[in-house]
């Protein structure tokens, strides 16, 4: 630049001294435009600029306007310069549309360009234009005709085309090819700007490309490049056209006029090979066409002028594009080879643009260059660098994102553009930000704080200072999460899954080419997912701002969180006006203001108070005041139950009643594995029996509960034992307690002063270990059924319960009873092996919680004798007792099941029973004992249900044959009854006994009282009802629901004051929950149940264990 | 397609403007002068192609640039153009001149702005390349040529309008002309 300075000052004395020159007098008094370029360079500021452009405007002004117009031509080349300036001369635009319109061939030229210059598309004087252009269209003078073809390719009003259209159109039927050509460029304007205007002529644009002048066809591929770009299908009979053309091309075939640098019709070439590309796109059988001529061209395009490397970029892209060829493309990646190492640097940049647009399909051809690539990333030139650096942005991964990211830091630090900062740093926030966050979110998962996703999210909603660079990051966010939900949701944790959830949401609409329905799809598919908690179930409901379909789904609910926020949606999807109140677009910018105090809520309270209701109190004065009023202090409660528990697990006793308190332990045991060790530690003496597991319980179903994965179905005996072995393995550190507002609004407002320390953990932290199990459990045919279940269930709270449920039976070996409604299944017959040995350790001690309902009967058969007392029978002096139990087939014996029950016997045949708890049924196993000396042949089994079963089975003496009847319950129902008929053949008679099974039963649900809270909100089917209270001496309340809990299986979750809860539940996932709270001397009672007829089952069972006690 | 054509000098004085997509008056000053700044800032010796600055439309657009002597030729393309292409096309366009023009210079921008105007016409219509043969967009210049002298026009023959000017009496230093090296070097075609 300085030499040019310098340059400049030495030749100015030269010209200078050129002043008397004759011809520049002349010039410079006649040429206006002369006087105003000189004055202009004279001047030393840009006000005085302005001021001198002021004058000139005025002067051209006044001039233009006077009747003399021979000077028009140059004031509007004056008026021209000015504009060009920057400074308007909007006066002259009305005289420049005259000058076209009336002056001679020259001044119309100089008008039509000043037109062109000054007006735009939708400048109201172009319609002025229109006549002046119809005429010229018509003219017979050339260059009128080029001028009007020109001017109309530059900009023309929209609405007049039609008038024009058929005058252009007769123009390709021209016989100057200059003039078909610019028609065919003028209707390509005309497509561009009113694509439906030109819809007829389709076939006339076929005719320009089949123009025996090369230059008309030229001018028809742009029109084609567009057309097929929009629409490839519709244009794929033109391929061998257009290979045949670019062979002819190649070939040499056009003219020597069109040989550029000795290069035949380069940018014809180029454009050719753009068509090919389009058409060749994911289309094997057009690409096939077109090998040959890219060969061709390859080979022909030898490298000597700047103009060949254009088409052998072309070629190239164009080989990577269409369906790949093998050959073409090794050519193609050292064609690349070429450009990336030129040292013409222009080449170097088209060949990182290669690299950069094949890298993903040809990675190993970056790692081919990655040597000229790291020089590349040091090279002077900013542009050059860049390009590299978009080439590492296109391969980053996970191993090499850090230096790229750092490279590309670097480079933003020496770099002072500001439209390449702001691009670059929205490419290291996207690689690095979100797919830092990513991984963050998915390796933290639900163990982070959560004030983490959400400080990710203000972060993404506030932004940062440029609205670009936010739209980029929030777009990229999109973009993954998409692919991420496209991939497999269910391994995300419910954390980062809620957080896409509300990316999506909010961010979905900026990527034009996704469609709502999409997301919306992809979100869907969270719902339904079985794993997905409740918590971000309503997350991704709250994206369904209209969802119509999904919110009535869902209105239903049996999950109260997501049935409130389905239906907040429904009122909004239906309330226009509050929905823009409520939901403001990018709201997120807008800081809330929260009014802490809820001072809104004042005339409401105030009113309340007015009508009599309590004033409030703050939780922990309530829970001080209650702490008074009602000593009832949970530690003894849990930490003496254990005591308790093993001394009666020594005892080897398997006493319902102490059993369940032991899962009533289980349940409170939230707080104890939260107390640590010395839990555990006292367990550890409890030899089997439900210790460890109660333990291990609690904590897989923290786990599960947060999780939420497929519901293991059958924690089984092989759990047991693996949990077993695995004992040693030290439980996760149980994460931070997630604040969960509803949950502890929900339990204190059932019980007050209840702690309100919420135990429930959201966040734990899978470890592998259930995944074994299950796998372990696999074998068993009924998991899936289980499993699916749960996942129609749409509640994830149960599937916790469930686990304690399987746990708890499993643990304890609770006496439950047969809820049967039908049997449906057949049996299976094993061969009781005959054995003789020992002692029978099964002291069938039967307790009155055994059996509800009616006691099993023994019905007479053809003898007479009537048992009407089946207590069960035991016959002690009875030299042989044969181990029922270990009559069990080996898959029922590990799983939880009754005491084996006598039912009735005579001398010769005795009939037990005993029920195992599959997790999907219930098996019925009766033994058939044969304490005779002979053998019983043809012992029929006949039980009285839908599927009647009739065994014939033969028991050799003292042997006992076993049965398996596998019950599943439909529904629940009151009064279930199995009956059953035994006759027997001895070798003496042919007595008959039938039985009868009828019984009643649940399962105590062991719950804490925060999940049973939840539980409680879920459930959608209750019942109300007033029981008798029992008062036997001991406080009311207590005395009643333990005689509930001794006859009916409950569990007692927790008594408070004058109110109780209590969980039970029929088979798994049936499970039903009570409320009692005692008004004068009644017990109001309040079900609750998933399960419609169970509530009322329970009510009746109720009443009746009340009344027969 | 092509969006602008910009010619400036080495000091950002527009030689020749032109426009194929809309942009408002004080818009396309801006863009004249973003450029400008962008183009001004790269040494000789870099390549020819930089990414279009925010102002004409972000990442999809080019700005494809020579620099002859003390004028600046930058065509602004979209991604449908070949950069290696419309850089040959500067190159025609520049010969062209050259040869209408004999010897073309800044001076010739300034005083026939109407004159390249022509020219560019031929070149380039609407946005699109209309024709890339010289010797057909000179034969077109020509035609008009002859149109213009036989109407006898005020600035009849080109070549003797130049040579007034170039003899202009210049009575201070200029300040926005670089008169020293006036003439536009064409170069041999080996540019980079």
């Amino acid at each position: 630049m300085s030499d040019v300075v310098e340059k400049t000052l030495t030749a100015l004395p030269s010209l200078l001294s050129l002043d008397s020159q004759p011809g520049s007098a002349k010039l410079s008094s006649t040429s206006k435009l002369g006087n105003l370029i000189r004055g202009i360079t004279e001047l030393t500021s840009k006000h005085e600029e302005e001021k001198l452009i002021q004058r000139e405007l005025a002067s051209i002004k006044e001039q233009v306007s006077s009747p003399n117009t021979s000077m028009m031509k140059e004031l509007m080349v004056r008026a021209i310069y000015c504009e060009s300036l920057g400074y308007e001369a909007s006066f002259s635009y009305i005289h420049a549309i005259k000058l076209a319109q009336q002056g001679t061939v020259l001044e119309k030229r100089v008008g039509y360009l000043a037109v062109s210059l000054f007006l735009n598309e939708s400048h109201e004087l172009l319609l002025l234009l229109v006549n002046t252009v119809l005429k010229d269209l018509q003219s017979t003078n050339l260059i009128e005709v080029c001028m009007a073809l020109t001017v109309v390719s530059q900009m023309f009003p929209k609405d007049m085309i039609p008038a024009i259209l058929p005058l252009v159109e007769e123009k390709l039927n021209h016989p100057k090819e200059i003039i078909r050509r610019k028609a065919v460029l003028a209707l390509y304007k005309f497509y561009l700007i009113a694509p439906n205007q030109v819809q007829h002529i389709h076939n006339k644009f076929r005719k320009a490309l089949c123009d025996k002048d090369p230059g008309v066809m030229t001018a028809s591929l742009h029109i084609y490049l567009q057309m097929i770009q929009e629409n490839p299908e519709g244009y794929k009979d033109l391929t061998a056209s257009f290979v045949t053309i670019l062979k002819q091309v190649v070939g040499g075939k056009l003219p020597m006029d069109f040989n550029y640098h000795s290069v035949p019709a380069p940018w014809l070439q180029i454009q050719l090979l753009r068509i090919l590309s389009l058409l060749g796109k994911n289309d094997q059988s057009t690409s096939e066409i077109m090998y040959e001529v890219l060969d061709e061209s390859l080979r022909r395009a030898e490298m000597n002028h700047n103009i060949t490397y254009a088409i052998l970029y072309e070629c190239v892209k164009c080989i990577y594009t269409i369906h790949p060829k093998s050959d073409l493309l090794e050519k193609a990646a050292k064609c690349i080879g070429n450009f990336v190492l030129s040292p013409k640097i222009n080449l170097k940049y088209l060949g990182l643009k290669a690299l950069t647009y094949v890298v993903q399909q040809d990675p190993k051809l970056a790692l081919q260059h990655q040597m000229t690539i790291i020089e590349c990333l040091d090279h002077p030139d900013l542009i050059i660098k860049r390009e590299t650096l978009e080439l590492l942005f296109r391969i980053t991964n996970a191993q090499n994102v850090t230096v790229i990211v750092e490279k590309m830091l670097e480079f933003l630090h020496s770099n002072t553009d500001d439209y390449t900062t702001i691009d670059l740093v929205g490419k290291v926030a996207e690689l690095w930000f979100i797919e830092t966050m990513n991984t963050v979110f998915s390796v933290g998962g639900d163990m982070m704080q959560p004030d983490i996703p959400n400080s990710f999210l203000k972060l993404l909603s506030e932004g940062f200072d440029t609205v670009e660079e936010d739209r980029k990051l929030r777009l990229f966010a999109v973009d993954s999460y998409v692919s991420l939900l496209q991939g497999e949701p269910g391994k995300l944790p419910q954390r980062f899954l809620q957080v896409i959830s509300w990316v999506l949401g909010e961010y979905s609409h900026l990527r034009e080419e996704l469609e709502p329905a999409t997301v919306m799809r992809l979100l869907a598919k969270l719902l339904d997912m079985k794993q997905t908690s409740s918590e971000t179930k309503s997350w991704v409901l709250l994206v369904f701002q209209s969802a119509q379909e999904v919110s009535e789904t869902y209105g239903s609910s049996m999950d109260t969180v997501l049935r409130q926020r389905a239906q907040e949606l429904q009122h909004l999807s239906q309330d226009c006006e509050l929905r823009a109140r409520v939901l403001p677009q990018d709201a997120g910018l807008e800081p809330l203001e929260v009014d802490s105090s809820l001072s809104f809520l004042d005339g409401f309270v105030s009113e309340a108070l007015a009508a009599g209701a309590a004033p409030y109190k703050p939780p922990h004065q309530r829970q001080e005041e209650l702490a008074q009023a009602k000593a009832l202090s949970l530690e003894p409660y849990g930490l003496s139950l254990p005591i308790s528990m093993s001394s009666c697990s020594i005892a080897d006793r398997q006493s319902p009643t102490l059993l369940s308190m032991s899962s009533g332990l289980s349940g409170d045991s939230t707080d104890l594995s939260h107390k640590g060790s010395s839990t555990t530690l006292k367990l550890d003496g409890v030899k089997r029996v439900w210790g460890r597991e109660g333990y291990l319980a609690q904590r897989e179903a923290v786990e599960e509960a947060a999780q939420v994965e497929v519901p293991s179905p059958l924690r089984s005996p092989s759990q047991q034992a693996e949990a077993d072995s695995s004992h040693s393995q030290t439980p996760t550190p149980t994460p931070t307690p997630e604040p969960d507002q509803e949950k502890q609004q929900l339990a204190s407002s059932l019980f007050f002063g209840l702690s309100s320390q919420s135990s429930v953990c959201l966040m734990g932290k899978s470890e592998p270990t259930p995944q074994r199990f299950r796998r372990k459990a696999k074998g068993q045919a009924s998991s899936s059924g289980a499993a699916e279940q749960i996942s129609n269930s749409l509640v994830s709270a149960p599937s916790a319960v469930d686990n304690f449920l399987c746990n708890n039976l499993l643990d304890s070996n609770i006496t439950s009873q047969v809820g049967i409604s039908s049997s449906e299944q057949t049996s299976e017959l094993s061969q009781g092996p005959a054995t003789t040995n020992g002692t029978c350790d099964t002291e069938a001690e039967s307790t009155d919680g055994d059996i509800k309902g009616s006691n099993p009967s023994l019905i007479i058969g053809d003898n007479g004798l009537v048992a009407a007392d089946p207590t069960p029978h035991k016959d002690p002096g009875s030299p042989k007792d044969f181990c029922l139990s270990s009559h069990l087939p080996a898959e029922l014996s590990e799983l939880c099941r009754s005491e084996i029950t006598p039912l009735c016997s005579n001398q010769s045949l005795g009939l037990s029973a005993c029920h195992v708890h599959k997790e999907d049924s219930l098996v019925l196993v009766v033994f058939i004992t044969n304490s005779s000396d002979a053998a019983i042949r043809q012992i029929l089994l006949d039980l009285d249900s839908e599927q009647l079963q009739v065994i014939y089975h033969d028991v050799t003496s003292h042997s006992v044959a076993m049965h398996q009847f596998s019950l599943t319950v439909k529904r629940p129902s009151v009064h279930v009854e199995v009956v059953g008929m035994v006759s027997y053949q001895l070798p003496v008679g042919t007595p008959q006994e039938s039985l009868t099974l009828c019984r009643f039963s649940c399962r105590p649900l062991t719950v804490s009282t925060e999940e049973y809270g939840t539980m409680w909100l879920s459930f959608s089917h209750d019942t109300k009802q007033n029981l008798t209270l029992i008062s036997d001496g001991e406080e009311p309340l207590t005395a009643t629901l333990n005689v509930l809990k001794e006859k009916l299986q409950l569990h007692i979750v927790e008594i408070i004051g004058m109110e109780g809860i209590i969980a039970c539940q029929l088979l798994r996932d049936q499970p039903c929950l009570m409320h009692c709270r005692v008004h004068a001397d009644v017990l109001a009672v309040w079900l609750r149940s998933p399960v419609p007829d169970l509530p009322d089952c329970l009510i009746y069972h109720c009443q009746r264990a009340l009344q027969e006690h | 397609m092509i969006k602008a054509i910009l010619i400036f000098n080495n000091h950002g004085k527009p030689r020749l403007i032109r426009f194929y997509q809309y942009f408002a008056e004080d818009m396309q000053q801006q863009i004249i002068r973003e450029t400008f700044h962008l183009v001004s800032k790269r040494d000789d010796n870099v390549c020819n192609f930089l990414e279009g600055g925010s102002l004409i439309g972000g990442s999809d657009y080019k700005l494809i640039y020579r620099h002859y002597a003390t004028l600046y030729f930058v065509f602004c393309v979209d991604s449908s153009e070949s950069e290696l292409g419309i850089l040959d096309l500067i190159q025609v366009f520049v010969e062209t001149l050259d040869k209408c023009f004999e010897n073309v210079c800044e001076l010739d921008l300034i005083f026939h702005m109407d004159k390249v105007h022509y020219i560019l016409q031929e070149v380039v219509m609407g946005g699109m390349v209309l024709e890339t043969n010289m010797n057909e967009i000179v034969a077109q210049v020509e035609v008009q040529n002859r149109m213009e002298k036989s109407e006898g026009g005020l600035s009849a023959a080109p070549a003797r309008a130049v040579s007034a000017v170039k003899n202009m009496n210049l009575p201070e230093i200029p300040r926005n002309i670089n008169i020293g090296d006036i003439n536009i070097k064409v170069p041999s075609l080996s540019p980079f």
